[in-house]
């Protein structure tokens, strides 16, 4: 009983971003899936991909909200990170003997291809975001993604004032709109 | 700038930042405006997709950081990869290469030993019989006269070879100066070599070349008693002769040289080799290494060896054999101008008068 409300918090935590239970989360699991990665073929590099890969995956499970866990947390990263090994093997056009389970597994299958979707989407806004060069990248990384203020930001990138500094974020908004949208329809369309 | 207002109202509009009166007044905007309200719809997902963005990439960033902290205190062990962890990692990577360059050896070396055994003449076949003599009993008699040759040159203060002979075969020349072939089986043990003529003079040899393969040796003889010949009477045929043409050698089975006649059997020798061919001749231990004539006086092959089950079933090195072995003798500086005589000066003439001038280029080979 102890055991389970345990883990409910620990995902709590983690859907919340807490470095605390990121790091039990991470603590408690990471050799096994190395050890899972380096059976097979894989390195310490590709375990810790894969590791961190999984770990995006659960936490994305558990922001959506719909999460229910039916497993301990132990088993979910485990199957998650055993799939993402398995098609990584195929895309890398290796053959591989079936992976052996070292853990009981729970499909995950759905899972690993939403987070493959969203990975896709982020990407493509890494993409848009990039492709807008300086000063736009920074200026709305700032303010959107860290969330900076907008007196912070005309100070720290030497705007007269944050009305200027707003003026400007506007006009990069409006390139990202059409970037982003385009490549929406497109990943849309061809999805 | 209109632009600008209408996306700063929007985004107000989206995180709640308008006073109630304000934002009352833009949803009726929104209601009547679908401009207005599809920017609004847009403008949300795209926050949202950017709000979205922003976490998932402090997660990552987080994971980073705990990686490396772990790493750091050591509850992870992901920084090197220690003793038997990196075996099995290397393992795991390369076993597939590993089996694959195993089996491509493997096959390798079962291809090149099939090969060989293919392409190696069979000469040490047990079914056929190297012509080597092995003179026991001529041995014990040279034993005496040397005896008695010592004897005698004690008295006359002269040195002479002394030559235990342990094997005999015939060889011939192949250029005026000294220059013979015979068969490597006939001086491959030897440590000194010497050749006899038809008059019993006797010469010392070396060897040139030996191919133990194809059963063929070149030496020379190097003694000053030595004189060259102006010419050799007879020539090298350079293709195949033709089944039936009749043949002969010479040769030294016994003491005194000996002529055999016979016919060409087939074009291949031994298991179907094609570097030599197969002859019917009455051949005796003593004659391997004799050349075998056409009968226009050109040698078509040198003898060999014959089969033990079959009688009269002779093996010759095909003469064209000669010309190869004598190009690869040619590299080295000291042979470059040794040239086979392609024209025979014996063609017309009958096979007594072609033996008599045949028989001086044909030499007993001994051996110790």
């Amino acid at each position: 009983m102890k055991a389970e409300s345990n883990e409910k918090a620990l995902l709590q935590g983690l859907a919340r971003s807490e470095r605390k239970a990121i790091e039990i989360i991470y603590r408690e699991n990471y050799n096994m899936v190395q050890s899972l990665i380096i059976n097979n073929s894989g390195s310490t590099d590709d375990a810790k991909d894969i590791f961190q890969e999984a770990m995006i995956v659960l936490y994305e499970k558990v922001r959506s909200g719909s999460f229910e866990l039916n497993c301990l947390i132990k088993t979910y990263v485990y199957s998650v990170s055993r799939r993402l090994w398995l098609k990584r093997l195929q895309q890398m056009n290796r053959y591989t003997p079936a992976v052996e389970n070292l853990q009981d597994t729970v499909p995950v299958e759905e899972d690993v291809e939403e987070n493959e979707r969203i990975n896709s989407e982020f990407q493509a806004m890494e993409r848009a975001i990039s492709s807008l060069g300086e000063p736009c990248k920074s200026l709305l990384e700032a303010y959107y993604l860290e969330k900076k203020s907008m007196q912070e930001i005309a100070s720290f990138f030497g705007y007269t004032n944050a009305e200027n500094a707003k003026n400007q974020k506007y006009k990069c908004l409006v390139r990202l709109k059409k970037i982003f949208f385009a490549q929406y329809k497109n990943g849309n369309g061809n999805g | 700038m209109d632009d600008i207002k209408i996306l700063d109202t929007v985004e107000r509009y989206i995180r709640g930042e308008m006073s109630p009166d304000e934002r009352l007044y833009f949803e009726q905007l929104r209601k009547t405006n679908p401009e207005i309200d599809q920017l609004v719809v847009e403008h949300t997902l795209l926050l949202q997709q950017m709000n979205r963005f922003g976490e998932w990439k402090k997660f990552k960033h987080a994971l980073q950081e705990t990686h490396i902290d772990l790493t750091q205190q050591g509850k992870i062990h992901s920084d090197k990869l220690r003793g038997g962890a990196k075996v099995v990692y290397l393992w795991n990577k390369y076993k597939r290469v590993t089996a694959i360059a195993a089996s491509i050896a493997g096959v390798t070396a079962i291809g090149i030993s099939v090969l060989v055994n293919s392409l190696t003449p069979h000469t040490k076949d047990p079914k056929v019989q190297e012509l080597v003599h092995t003179v026991t009993v001529l041995q014990q008699n040279q034993k005496a006269l040397d005896n008695k040759i010592n004897y005698v040159d004690k008295k006359n203060q002269q040195p002479v070879i002394s030559t235990p002979v342990r094997f005999n075969g015939t060889g011939f020349l192949l250029d005026p100066k000294g220059l013979m072939i015979t068969n490597a089986h006939v001086v491959k043990n030897s440590r000194n070599i010497f050749v006899q003529n038809n008059k019993g003079d006797q010469f010392k040899a070396f060897v040139v070349k030996l191919d133990v393969a194809r059963d063929v040796a070149i030496i020379k003889i190097d003694d000053d008693s030595f004189k060259s010949f102006s010419s050799l009477p007879y020539s090298f045929k350079k293709s195949t002769s033709d089944i039936a043409e009749p043949i002969f050698t010479l040769g030294y089975p016994r003491d005194e040289v000996v002529y055999g006649e016979g016919y060409l059997s087939a074009k291949t020798g031994y298991n179907g080799d094609t570097l030599s061919c197969q002859i019917s001749i009455a051949a005796n231990p003593g004659n391997s290494g004799g050349p075998i004539f056409d009968r226009n006086g050109e040698v078509i092959g040198i003898l060999s060896a014959k089969e033990t089950e079959a009688e009269g079933t002779v093996f010759a090195v095909q003469s064209k054999y000669i010309y190869q072995v004598l190009d690869e003798l040619k590299k080295s500086s000291l042979y470059q101008n040794v040239r086979l005589s392609s024209r025979s000066s014996l063609s017309g003439l009958d096979k007594v008068q072609q033996v008599k001038k045949i028989q001086d280029f044909v030499f007993m080979v001994k051996g110790d």
